[in-house]
């Protein structure tokens, strides 16, 4: 399929941040309840919707990858993770900054978007420790994509069970745009989101290039010193080589 | 890229019934994970009645305490039905066999199930005894806990699967199922709340609890129906 190259994303994204940023400070009005640190939601909701976005990408490739058994599956689900988990630290700490400005408090409980988001992101946190502890590679892709096709299975019910549990405290700012959010605003929120889709999008795309470059590196290298050894690289990270011709599958 | 498979008509439900009968047979025989379940949920019962400051319970407290014993309680049979098996060389033996993915991931699912129900029926009546006056919410707990049991059953054994095969076994395992489990644990403690409140039960948004909770059941099985032959391929 015919994607942008990683060239071109990486001059389209920090001009669609910046666009954004120029957005939030100089065109968009200023919330009339909340004042000024109202604007942290333009970076903060994009945020929240790309990570989410992207563990539900990371089960759609592990899908692929348990049907096709191709380790580029895996390693597209792993960084797509990877991504996702960077991207929710900061919806956590961007969020609980906001809380504090706008509520008084660094957390609330009785918040569902704020739990059902922790909930999720401690899920995915065990990741990691899943793909260190099992040493086989093939083994450890293979389990690795069951842990994210369950996970993003997760992702959407637990959304609906925390929601179920508690008040309305969040401000639905989408929810009730129809009749709230002014056209000025909406514009400003699409062309952040549009930003943050993008940087997304370029730090997935830059670290499956940096893998695969690197394992292609030592494959040559592998290939000029003429040894048979097998390559010292990461333990966690996914194979980006393909299974070796003739090498059977598993039984 | 799913296994060549070979197997004769019936025959999952024949894997299904011999491994759903050693797991009971040697539960029957060393008596090793009810009677410590139910020993270590009295305990907890115990630890919280120090621990809150509390004799009595009612209402959302009395659900917690009752719901959250249980789960770890869950994690300890779990621990027994995976890891010891793995140890022993049980799912080697199994893999020899031409025995369905599904087949297995059922029989581990129901015997879960029945060791849940079992510890259920000692720690609910020792927790009544313990913590509460009026019982009459009890009866009405027994279709929530059911629902609740297939929820821990069916994700433990998914999750045990996956961490039985690494180096951290027993600390993989419940690292990650206590976040997949959070949906279990308010829907259970959502519908127990009012059957356990102090003025006597009272049965508002019960229907919703229960709908979130076999929802929660319905797709958790769906998704081991669909990966569980993947975690047996070696």
């Amino acid at each position: 399929m015919p994607l942008p190259s990683l060239r071109a994303l990486a001059f389209a994204t920090p001009v669609a941040v910046a666009a954004g940023f120029a957005l939030v400070f100089f065109y968009a009005p200023l919330d009339a309840d909340q004042g000024f640190v109202q604007k942290i939601f333009y970076l903060h909701v994009p945020l929240a919707i790309c990570a989410l976005v992207g563990f539900v990408v990371a089960g759609v490739h592990a899908i692929r990858h348990l049907r096709s058994g191709d380790p580029v599956h895996d390693l597209r689900s792993y960084v797509s993770i990877h991504a996702s988990i960077i991207f929710g630290l900061a919806v956590l700490v961007t969020g609980a900054i906001w809380a504090r400005a706008s509520w008084g408090q660094w957390w609330v409980w009785g918040e569902p978007t704020l739990v059902s988001f922790l909930i999720v992101f401690l899920l995915y946190c065990t990741y990691y420790p899943l793909r260190y502890a099992i040493e086989d590679r093939e083994r450890q892709a293979r389990y690795a994509s069951v842990f994210a096709v369950t996970a993003g299975a997760f992702v959407p019910l637990n959304f609906i069970a925390v929601r179920m549990s508690e008040s309305l405290v969040h401000p639905r700012v989408l929810a009730t745009a129809e009749g709230g959010m002014p056209p000025r605003m909406w514009l400003t929120f699409l062309v952040c989101l549009a930003g943050v889709a993008l940087l997304w999008t370029t730090l997935v795309r830059f670290e499956i290039a940096a893998k695969l470059t690197s394992a292609k590196l030592s494959r040559l290298r592998r290939a000029i010193e003429g040894t048979d050894a097998p390559a010292p690289s990461s333990r966690i990270a996914p194979s980006a080589q393909p299974r070796p011709a003739g090498a059977p599958e598993s039984v | 890229m799913p296994r060549e498979q070979h197997v004769p008509e019936g025959a999952p439900v024949s894997a299904f019934r011999t491994v759903l009968a050693k797991d009971l047979r040697v539960e029957l025989r060393t008596f090793e994970s009810v009677p410590a379940m139910a020993l270590f949920s009295v305990t907890a019962f115990v630890l919280f009645r120090f621990g809150l400051d509390r004799d009595q319970l009612e209402g959302g407290l009395a659900a917690g305490v009752l719901l959250v014993t249980v789960l770890f309680a869950a994690i300890l049979a779990i621990n027994r039905l995976f890891v010891a098996e793995r140890e022993q060389g049980g799912f080697d033996a199994i893999r020899l066999a031409p025995v369905d993915g599904t087949a297995l991931f059922a029989a581990k699912v129901v015997a879960l199930v029945i060791y849940l129900s079992a510890l259920e029926l000692v720690a609910v009546p020792a927790f009544a005894i313990l913590f509460m006056d009026a019982w009459s919410g009890l009866p009405a707990l027994a279709p929530v806990l059911v629902l609740a049991n297939l929820g821990l059953a069916v994700t433990g054994a998914l999750v045990a699967s996956i961490a039985v095969n690494s180096r951290a076994r027993d600390l993989l395992g419940p690292l990650i199922l206590l976040p997949l489990l959070v949906p279990v644990m308010i829907g259970a403690a959502g519908a127990a709340e009012p059957l356990l409140a102090a003025g006597g039960p009272s049965f508002d948004d019960l229907g919703r609890w229960m709908a979130l909770l076999a929802l929660y059941d319905v797709i958790f099985l769906l998704v081991g129906y669909a990966v569980y032959d993947f975690l047996l391929e070696d």
